[in-house]
């Protein structure tokens, strides 16, 4: 069976599929970044993180020849970042938001330094489940086949809205985030919450990364994230800093960055570098959209520099 | 008010005495000492780094010398990558004293780029004495504008300038590759797409008896107006305190969104001027070589700067000498090209970490001499 059969409703099954597979790394991202900002900091540098993450997933899984030992090593780097920008943030005087963006520059200088070796070998991918059997497309087959780290991101996303609304730690998370006055007084140092919580961050940033270069794209290169990571952090915005809604904005992100290729493969080539632009347009739509001048956007944590 | 004469008094006399002198230079010192230290405690960082894997740090600082400051050449190669850092650094320098974080520099360098190149075939006719103004006004405005924007969404919508203008650097480059590749390509470029080469006249040459084209000097110039308008003007004055404080700044009725949109728009200006040199003196024409990371190294210049605009021009030297030893440093020792990508990365968390230094070491604080530890 052609494309030529389905015609433009190609383009709807690309975007679906498209969606799914792109959105797993703005997913992780997210979700790391509403954990860090509930706690009341920003960590901008996840793009970084999740560029080592790719590498040192990518480099594990050759090495070892097991795709999942990869993503633990993308998640045990990711942490180690995490707790590194959680460590220097804790000093007086020390601007988060900077820090993030030295951070960012020194997680991809990391990377492309230790990756060289790996940009010809090949690293086993991790496993994907066809749910596309009861079609007899094989568009639609492909566009189904789902990775187990797509479903292991929808399970985080609501484990952590659970434990947000239901548990201590959620809580203490919080309180830590809405007022560092209110956590001293029932006895919690915020800076130490805060670098386990940026550190927790980390590991889901780098576990996001270890699927672009473990699953899709599939490959570790330089030019492996476009600006995921830091689209990311603008998701959490969009999501009010609710991990559920995170799962559906990510989907949203996930298809604009489909687009591109959805197109191109039926054959639109005409200014298809614009159409890659969409996510970053997407993205800055939704923060004028959902910003305001005047007021705290609502749902945000009190001690986030970024909304203050 | 009394108090504030005291202390004005006391001193100017003490100025005098030795101890007054050895008092105020230890004040005035914190802001030379700490900076300096923190990017010595960076290469010191990444020496040990570089030990880790089996390389000589001494072999490397060598070869950095020797490419980027030990030969005339060697300056020549640095000066040129110096210029386009310049025009970078004070597009995060500006909106950075009122209190913007702007990391999307290399967006306004590439649409500066490409509006100089888009232009060069309309006025290929004309003299360069003309056309160059032209193409520098037009990179310049859209710059302007593409930063500009930055600063009306930070000031009218609330819209996180950091990210946003990270966002637009993003947008930028795809507009570059979309233009470049299609409504503004030159048929006769074949295996690198690009604009269509500017006619001789319009090329932007060296300074006589430099081998380094006049953005250098360009820059050097922004560099010591920009810190004119800081320092000793009252915008420059307004913007220093709507960064301090912005609701002071309102409650003074100083126009704190004009400031903004101003400083961030004068800001993009320079980036895209950066552009045009690029296009002008060093590609003759737009392409995919617009978009090398000037942008982003000119965050870091503007940091290690401190967004002092004169202390922008011999940061961007060091950095620029940094960069231009990189392919010496690949071929010699055998890093890879990210080393230098490594070591502004320490360099740059060294000189964030410092920032907790301030007002707490008690060295540069006469007053508390006196104090045991």
């Amino acid at each position: 069976m052609s494309d030529g059969d389905l015609g433009l409703w190609a383009i709807p099954i690309a975007m679906l599929g498209g969606a799914i597979r792109v959105s797993t790394p703005f997913l992780f991202v997210s979700l790391g970044e509403v954990l860090t900002e509930r706690s009341g900091r920003i960590n901008l540098g996840l793009e970084g993180t999740l560029v080592f993450g790719a590498m040192s997933g990518y480099a594990v899984a050759y090495l070892t020849g097991s795709p999942w030992a990869g993503v633990l090593a993308a998640a045990v780097a990711g942490s180690i970042f995490g707790l590194f920008h959680g460590l220097i943030c804790s000093l007086p005087r020390v601007n988060d938001i900077a820090i993030g963006i030295a951070m960012m520059l020194l997680g991809m200088g990391l990377a492309f330094y230790f990756g060289k070796p790996y940009i010809q070998p090949v690293a086993p991918d991790l496993p994907s489940i066809g749910f596309g059997w009861w079609s007899d497309l094989p568009q639609v087959q492909a566009a189904l086949r789902v990775n187990v780290l797509f479903l292991i991101g929808i399970a985080a996303a609501i484990f952590l809205w659970w434990m947000f609304r239901a548990t201590r730690v959620g809580l203490i998370i919080r309180v830590v985030g809405d007022s560092t006055d209110a956590a001293r007084a029932m006895g919690l140092n915020p800076a130490v919450i805060r670098t386990l919580a940026t550190a927790a961050g980390g590991a889901f940033a780098g576990v996001g990364g270890a699927y672009l270069s473990l699953f899709y794209p599939g490959s570790w290169n330089e030019g492996i994230s476009s600006g995921q990571g830091l689209m990311a952090v603008a998701l959490v915005i969009f999501a009010r800093w609710n991990p559920i809604a995170c799962f559906w904005a990510a989907i949203l992100f996930g298809g604009a960055g489909a687009l591109g290729p959805a197109l191109q493969s039926v054959g639109v080539s005409s200014g298809y570098y614009l159409f890659y632009a969409a996510p970053y347009v997407l993205t800055l739509g939704v923060l004028i959209a959902t910003s305001s001048p005047t007021r705290a956007v609502t749902g945000a944590p009190g001690e986030l520099s970024i909304t203050k | 008010m009394a108090t504030v004469d005291q202390i004005g008094t006391s001193g100017r006399r003490s100025l005098l005495s030795p101890e007054g002198w050895l008092a105020a230079l230890a004040r005035r010192s914190e802001a030379v000492v700490i900076p300096v230290g923190a990017l010595l405690a960076g290469l010191l960082v990444f020496g040990l780094f570089l030990l880790t894997q089996g390389k000589s740090p001494a072999e490397f600082y060598a070869l950095v010398y020797k490419a980027g400051f030990g030969t005339s050449f060697s300056w020549q190669n640095t000066l040129s990558r110096t210029a386009p850092l310049l025009f970078a650094a004070l597009c995060v320098a500006l909106p950075a004293r009122l209190g913007l974080v702007v990391i999307g520099g290399e967006g306004a360098i590439v649409l500066g780029g490409v509006a100089c190149g888009a232009l060069a075939g309309a006025v290929s006719g004309m003299p360069g004495a003309l056309g160059i103004p032209l193409m520098a006004l037009a990179g310049g405005l859209a710059g302007a504008v593409w930063i500009g924007a930055v600063g009306a969404l930070r000031h009218f919508r609330g819209v996180n300038e950091t990210i946003a203008s990270l966002l637009m650097a993003y947008i930028a480059i795809a507009l570059m590759n979309h233009l470049v590749e299609g409504p503004l390509r030159d048929p006769a470029s074949l295996n690198k797409p690009s604009t269509a080469p500017l006619a001789d006249q319009l090329r932007i040459g060296d300074i006589p008896g430099w081998d380094v084209h006049w953005g250098l000097a360009l820059g050097i110039v922004a560099c010591l107006l920009s810190w004119v308008l800081i320092e000793r003007t009252t915008w420059g004055f307004a913007a220093r305190i709507a960064g301090g404080n912005v609701r002071a700044a309102q409650v003074q009725g100083l126009p704190v969104g004009r400031l903004i949109v101003g400083f961030t728009a004068l800001g993009g200006a320079f980036a895209g001027l950066a552009g045009v040199f690029e296009v002008a003196a060093v590609h003759g024409a737009a392409n995919a070589s617009l978009a090398t990371g000037y942008g982003y190294t000119g965050i870091l210049v503007a940091f290690l700067a401190r967004h002092n605009p004169l202390a922008i021009i011999p940061v961007a030297v060091l950095l620029a000498g940094f960069e231009a030893s990189s392919g010496l440093i690949q071929r010699r020792m055998d890093l890879p090209d990210a080393t230098v990508l490594v070591l502004q990365g320490f360099v740059f968390v060294a000189i964030l970490l410092s920032e907790t230094l301030y007002g707490r070491l008690k060295i540069f604080a006469p007053e508390r001499w006196g104090e045991r530890a």
